[in-house]
């Protein structure tokens, strides 16, 4: 039970990384890889925000007077990936443009017929 | 607390391997956005209120929706 | 063949990662930076969330160069999509009068949830990029409900341009008043009020407009002549 206590949200973070890897390096359609992508950058901010968890920690907000600053989680992933999902939703925009782009000039999103066609 | 959290992280899992499964594009949408959804909540658990309420509108709502109009304009079912 | 490969490619991959894992520890202090963040975060920037003063103050030139990507992105979206043909407009399907009505009523009330959350993102939860976002659904509310409605494109480029030139001009009267980019150069006042905390309010205020508007023309980017 302690090493589910402790690892818990790290298993969770892991689980999605590798089901992330699976759909991008398995899957020939091309807005599949896209979903694998998007799943990816969940498990990586999933496991950023885990790091800089504290145990009984509050959040870093100093939103009445007298809380105890020595159990405040760290702020810095926080940020960190406060900004990663904004980008990481212009990112997945402009490759499903690119995938949009692609069907209406070979007809199809996969990936193997697209390389049979060469232009 | 614990065992919330465990059954949050297995039906996040679930949808994450569901969205590899499924052959119909728009329900392969649906399980990441779920995955997102239940990834705010533990953002939530974990102290990080701002990223929860980013992860919720950007992650759940916004890219479902990008996915979904991106997905009309092409093909639905995987081949 | 190929997905046996990838099978071993991961095992690999997972045994590599969990062996790391297993020496970061879950649930104990780790970082000295964030402590001194935490410890003088208000003194030095006025905001009472810590999160808003490190991602605009103390990295705020990290989050210029943060926007600058989001607007590439949009901009490359456009390039990519746009077409000189143009598409012959099909007939569009209106949608039910339950839709159309409650799209027509909640537009407004989400408008002003936006607003709230990037007005007070120095002292609660939110900010800038959560309230462009909530406010960006709010316009996606508006293109399912009433199909045939479009926003203004010149409008909203000219919001976009003027929130990045509000973010640079106020970097730049720092330069002007001080020793470097970005210094808060307004008074903080007393903290736990709406106005204090000096640039971040105005910082954040303009970030809002930029991503809202941004989002907002990434999707009619997308619907168009869908």
């Amino acid at each position: 039970m302690s090493f589910l206590n402790s690892y818990i949200y790290y298993i969770g973070a892991f689980g999605l990384i590798l089901v992330g890897f699976y759909i991008i390096l398995v899957k020939h359609n091309l807005i599949k890889v896209i979903v694998g992508l998007g799943i990816l950058d969940t498990g990586v901010n999933l496991f950023l925000i885990s790091v800089g968890y504290i145990t009984k920690g509050t959040a870093p907000i100093f939103s009445r007077p007298g809380i105890d600053s020595e159990y405040m989680v760290d702020p810095v992933p926080q940020a960190l990936v406060l900004t990663a999902i904004v980008i990481g939703v212009a990112v997945l925009a402009l490759a499903l443009s690119l995938a949009i782009r692609l069907y209406q000039h070979y007809g199809t999103l996969n990936l193997r017929k697209i390389r049979e066609q060469r232009w | 607390m614990i065992i919330v959290v465990s059954f949050l992280i297995v039906l996040m899992l679930i949808g994450a391997i569901a969205a590899s499964i499924f052959r119909d594009l728009i329900s392969a949408v649906i399980a990441a956005a779920l995955v997102s959804l239940i990834a705010a909540i533990l953002f939530y658990f974990l102290q990080a209120p701002d990223v929860a309420m980013a992860e919720a509108s950007i992650g759940a709502a916004l890219t479902a929706a990008i996915f979904i109009i991106a997905v009309r304009r092409t093909k639905r079912y995987e081949e | 063949m190929r997905r046996a490969v990838t099978i071993i490619l991961l095992i690999i991959l997972a045994l590599g990662i969990s062996r790391s894992l297993a020496k970061i520890p879950f649930g104990a202090h780790k970082t000295k930076v964030g402590k001194y963040y935490i410890n003088e975060g208000i003194e030095e920037t006025g905001a009472t969330n810590i999160v808003t003063s490190v991602v605009l103050n103390y990295r705020g030139f990290d989050t210029l160069g943060e926007i600058t990507v989001l607007f590439i992105a949009a901009i490359g979206l456009g390039a990519v999509l746009t077409t000189n043909v143009k598409g012959e407009t099909r007939k569009i399907q209106p949608a039910s009068l339950v839709l159309y009505t409650g799209c027509r009523l909640l537009f407004p009330l989400i408008l002003v949830f936006g607003t709230y959350i990037f007005i007070h993102g120095h002292l609660t939860p939110g900010g800038g990029f959560q309230g462009g976002a909530i406010i960006a659904s709010g316009f996606l509310l508006i293109y399912l409900g009433c199909r045939e409605r479009r926003i203004n494109r010149v409008a909203s480029n000219l919001i976009e341009s003027l929130g990045g030139l509000t973010f640079v001009l106020i970097g730049l009267l720092g330069l002007v008043f001080g020793s470097y980019f970005l210094l808060n150069f307004l008074p903080k006042g007393t903290a736990n009020t709406l106005l204090s905390a000096g640039i971040i309010p105005i910082i954040y205020i303009a970030i809002g407009f930029k991503v809202g508007s941004e989002l907002t023309s990434i999707i009619d980017n997308l619907i168009e002549e869908s």
